[in-house]
């Protein structure tokens, strides 16, 4: 099978990989740079597992092809700390028991990130709905939308 | 509500504790077994039945094995030279095949594996493994495979029936008796599904035979790893001390990675052929067409009443629906699990059970879903007759069960089918959970809208479980007794190591535990590392499912604790030198009686063990316990449903949910409302959701997430959780054990709401999952429309 060449920046840091055009992105990030942290749950889009952030916006990298992601820029749990800071969102998943297994967490961080990006104060209405293509089958998801309400108080206080 | 004995920077009993796995699972620091890539690693994949039942005629891996990077392909004759085509199932008493040599039992079998360099070319050579397959008639209904002209699916039995085993307990005589005598009586036909647990992550491991050491590691997705260990000695011959099992992170389990699946089995061959690691991860579609299933009872259940309501006789019998093998995760004694807790909260005179364990042309398992061996078949049957039943007589449900439950000075009771029951108050937590709700408000509101047409349910489930498997004398799994372990070991710093024979999949036992050593010890909980899941450095246990892990293992860990304490004690009287009857104990430290300024602290007890020990004593500072508890433990609670229901859709909302658990004494009140927030949502899925059917030809419909149906955030309500405290009077710490309570008690509430909704309408018992079409059906039927 050809390869292709492919220049992309993951969590800042610029990359280049040499792919065939059937690889998925879910497995260039874990497979071939190595970052483990974003999982593989389903393989047909449906539990969010694998939810990452391709030129900003939330995909399911199980179902992105590596090179479709050529010249953009993608964000992985990974990519939340910054300079050793926990980002609000992983503070409060801690904060608020929001993880059990820890599998589905990645993704579900990640799908909550893009939801703040666009929508700084969510009502639980708006957080169920951004979160409800990631499955998680330990929590019952109360937590889940406090972790991520603790967030959204933490990036943008009320005023 | 008990308060807690430690300050929170000790963090013992009652702390909501933050848990300290986070720390690396927040960060995608975690390693589950996808994770885990060795060197010169080979990956492997494997070829599956598209039949339910066919006799393998031939198969042909040439142009498979002619591929670019294709290492080998494996068939079930390759195995049957070294004897390893079956292994022993976990009933200890029938076969599971790794790959079969003359049939194929069920749809999406394993056939054969292929091993290649790298997973793509694995996959994509499964596709160039010809088989040749002679379909054979199919038997996908229990009932029917009892028939007499049924074909028989076992033909390596000597006897030709598809029946497997039959099992009863109670008694019959007074049951039929009481039948007889009896005001009232109520029977109802009910099914319960075959389900999945369904964890996010899938089944895998990473199988290594280290050549020059001849030392095999496996990680590997299982819940057992002492258990697997063992059971890898037996069937392989392999030195036990060669073997290695790890289970890293693992991401969720609910009893679906107990089992040793043939993907490990064939990793581990694979890696002993080729002298290299592989991998085997299965996908979402092997995950749920191939493991282990939950459920698949056929129950037909009777009840028998005095006229007053009281209740007199349970009668069950069941049809078990094993799959071709009896496979089931029950302790050996117990082909049933503990399905004879199904008498429940209520105090009857006698009670029957029968289970008939029948083979069909289906994958085998009889796993939990998140509850102890069959307890959630149990409750969920008793719940709905004693709702069918209070709704017969006309009673309301509530005062119904309150007027029939075991009283608080019963305990210790025992059961019409021979449990103990450790302790309860089970009118106290319906009460609670009806204050809670405001059940008889609700019950007025019910009544306007009826008048209204509108469809609006209350349901009541009042359950009681049985867990913490189990005392040696009636528990085992392949003979190995169903004790857990705990070693502690204090460092000379006063710093802690303790590891144990279970492993956590989200329970977060890496904090619990450590809260157990500080309660015990007074040693800050930061101060604690708690590792599991490694056969090499854990003592020996037999793993974390059926919410065993609080009440064995957490109680070794209690018992440990308390040896260094005694010991600590010792160290303590040589050093202030004084009697070690002169000192006494609180959290963290030693002082003497009447002097509390003149103390010694466990840390500096713990140098002393290393720097300055007593002349009549052993060095170091460390203990281990093998705790074998004398009784299972009792955990109970009510829940109160409320739903709406839309008449033009049929679908069910769930309005409210109110949940009030009593699982004993509690380590951490954050885990715990935690447990019961997630076993809620694994309890609503089955009754609204989730089931795995099949056709007339065996073959799943479906296999992947987008028929399998487990509730996302959009459907899962906003659980309102309450406890009560009732301690087991025989555990060390009063715990009782909680992953599972809320998966065990919530599928009844949920149904009694829906049909308590549709009582007026002639409607007495719905299968579960009540499906919006289900329901339409049933308002159609009646005439009901928007």
């Amino acid at each position: 099978m050809a390869l292709h060449d492919i220049r992309l920046k993951v969590n800042g840091v610029e990359y280049t990989a040499q792919v065939e055009p059937r690889l998925l992105l879910v497995h260039l990030i874990r497979d071939v740079l190595g970052l483990t942290g974003t999982h593989i749950g389903c393989d047909t889009t449906h539990c969010g597992a694998c939810t990452v952030l391709l030129n900003g916006e939330p995909v399911k990298s199980c179902t992105v092809l590596a090179v479709q992601a050529d010249g953009g820029e993608v964000l992985t749990v990974e990519g939340l700390e910054r300079d050793g800071q926990l980002h609000p969102i992983q503070e409060g998943f801690r904060e608020e028991h929001g993880l059990q297994c820890g599998f589905c967490t990645p993704g579900m961080m990640m799908s909550a990130y893009a939801l703040l990006q666009q929508n700084p104060n969510p009502t639980e209405e708006d957080i169920r709905f951004a979160i409800s293509g990631n499955l998680c089958r330990c929590t019952g998801y109360v937590n889940i939308v406090k972790a991520i309400q603790y967030a959204a108080r933490k990036l943008h206080p009320p005023q | 509500m008990q308060q807690p004995r430690t300050s929170p920077e000790i963090g013992g009993m009652g702390h909501p504790v933050k848990r300290r796995e986070d720390e690396r699972l927040i960060r995608g620091k975690g390693t589950y077994v996808d994770d885990i890539k060795l060197p010169g690693m080979l990956y492997l994949d494997i070829v599956r039945s598209p039949y339910a039942h066919a006799r393998i005629v031939k198969i042909d891996a040439s142009r498979a094995l002619a591929m670019p990077g294709v290492v080998a392909v494996i068939t079930g004759q390759d195995l049957a030279q070294h004897n390893l085509h079956w292994i022993p199932g976990l009933m200890g008493d029938d076969r599971v095949m790794v790959l079969p040599t003359e049939k194929v039992m069920f749809y999406g079998q394993e056939v054969a594996a292929v091993v290649a360099t790298d997973r793509y070319i694995a996959a994509d050579a499964v596709t160039a493994v010809d088989v040749e397959y002679e379909p054979l008639p199919v038997v996908v209904d229990p009932r029917k495979a009892l028939a007499p002209d049924a074909p028989i699916l076992r033909t390596d039995r000597e006897v030709a029936s598809n029946h497997c085993f039959h099992w009863e307990v109670g008694d019959r005589e007074a049951t039929d008796r009481l039948f007889a005598e009896a005001d009232v009586t109520i029977r109802q036909e009910i099914y319960i599904p075959r389900i999945h647990v369904a964890s996010i992550e899938t089944c895998g491991c990473v199988a290594h035979l280290d050549r020059t050491t001849g030392k095999l590691t496996i990680w590997m997705t299982t819940q057992a790893p002492h258990v697997v260990r063992t059971a890898y000695a037996l069937v392989t011959g392999l030195p036990e001390h060669k073997i290695r099992i790890i289970s890293p992170d693992i991401g969720g389990g609910f009893g679906g990675k107990v089992y040793v699946y043939p993907g490990y089995v064939l990793a581990t061959v694979a890696s002993i052929l080729t002298g290299r690691p592989v991998k085997w991860v299965e996908d979402r579609t092997e995950n749920l067409t191939a493991d282990a299933f939950a459920r698949d009872y056929h129950i037909t259940g009777e009840l028998a009443a005095k006229k007053d309501g009281t209740l007199t006789a349970l009668r069950i019998h069941t049809i078990s629906d094993l799959g071709y093998t009896n496979n089931q995760a029950n302790p050996s004694k117990f082909p049933a699990g503990l399905f004879h807790i199904c008498t429940g909260a209520y105090d009857f005179q006698a009670a029957h059970v029968t289970v008939d364990g029948v083979y069909t042309n289906k994958p085998p398992g009889g796993i939990a879903y998140r509850c102890s061996f069959r307890v959630t078949e149990a409750v969920y049957t008793i719940e709905r007759l004693a709702d069918i039943m209070a709704h017969e007589i006309g009673m309301d449900p509530a005062e119904f069960r309150l007027k029939n439950f075991i009283r608080p000075e019963q305990f210790p009771y025992k059961s019409a089918l021979g449990w103990e029951y450790d302790s309860g108050n089970y009118a106290q937590a319906l009460r609670l959970a009806m204050e809670k709700i405001g059940y008889w408000d609700l019950r007025k509101e019910q009544a306007e809208r009826r008048q209204r047409g509108e469809l609006m349910g209350i349901g009541i489930s009042s359950f009681v479980e049985i867990v913490g498997a189990g005392p040696a004398k009636h528990f085992d799994i392949l003979g190995l007794k169903m004790f857990d372990s705990a070693e502690i070991r204090i460092h000379p710093t006063g710093k802690v190591i303790a590891r144990f024979g279970t492993r956590h999949q989200g329970q977060g036992h890496e904090t619990t535990y450590a809260q157990i050593i500080a309660e015990e010890l007074g040693i800050p909980v930061a101060d604690i590392t708690v590792e599991e899941g490694d056969t090499d450095t854990c003592p020996y246990g037999l793993g974390t499912y059926a919410s065993r892990s609080t009440p064995t293992a957490g109680a070794a860990c209690a018992k440990a604790a308390q040896k260094i304490r005694e010991k600590a004690r010792k160290i303590a009287a040589h050093l202030l030198e004084v009697h070690e009857d002169d000192l006494i104990w609180e959290p963290g430290r030693f002082y003497v009686k009447g002097s509390p300024d003149r103390f010694k602290t466990i840390q500096e007890i713990a140098f002393a063990a290393y720097t300055n020990p007593p002349p009549d004593l052993e060095a170091g500072l460390e203990a281990v316990h093998y705790y074998d508890p004398p009784n299972l433990t009792f955990p109970f609670g009510s829940y109160i449903c409320v739903v709406d229901i839309d008449k033009g859709t049929g679908e069910v909302h769930v309005r409210r949910f109110v949940a009030v658990d009593d699982c004993g004494n509690v380590i951490n009140p954050m885990i715990v409302e935690g447990q019961i927030h997630g076993g809620l949502t694994m309890g609503l899925a089955p009754a609204l959701y989730e089931e795995i059917r099949y056709d007339e030809n065996g073959t799943i419909i479906g296999g992947s997430f987008m028929e399998y149906l487990m509730p996302t955030a959009m459907e899962t309500p906003r659980w309102e959780t309450y406890r009560t405290v009732t301690p087991s009077p025989h555990h060390p710490l009063g715990a009782k054990g909680v992953g599972e309570s809320a998966t065990v008690g919530a599928p009844a509430a949920v149904v009694n709401a829906v049909v308590d909704a549709l009582w007026h309408l002639g409607v007495r018992h719905i299968d579960i999952p009540i499906t919006p079409y289900k329901v339409w059906q049933i308002l159609r039927e009646r005439g009901i429309t928007e």
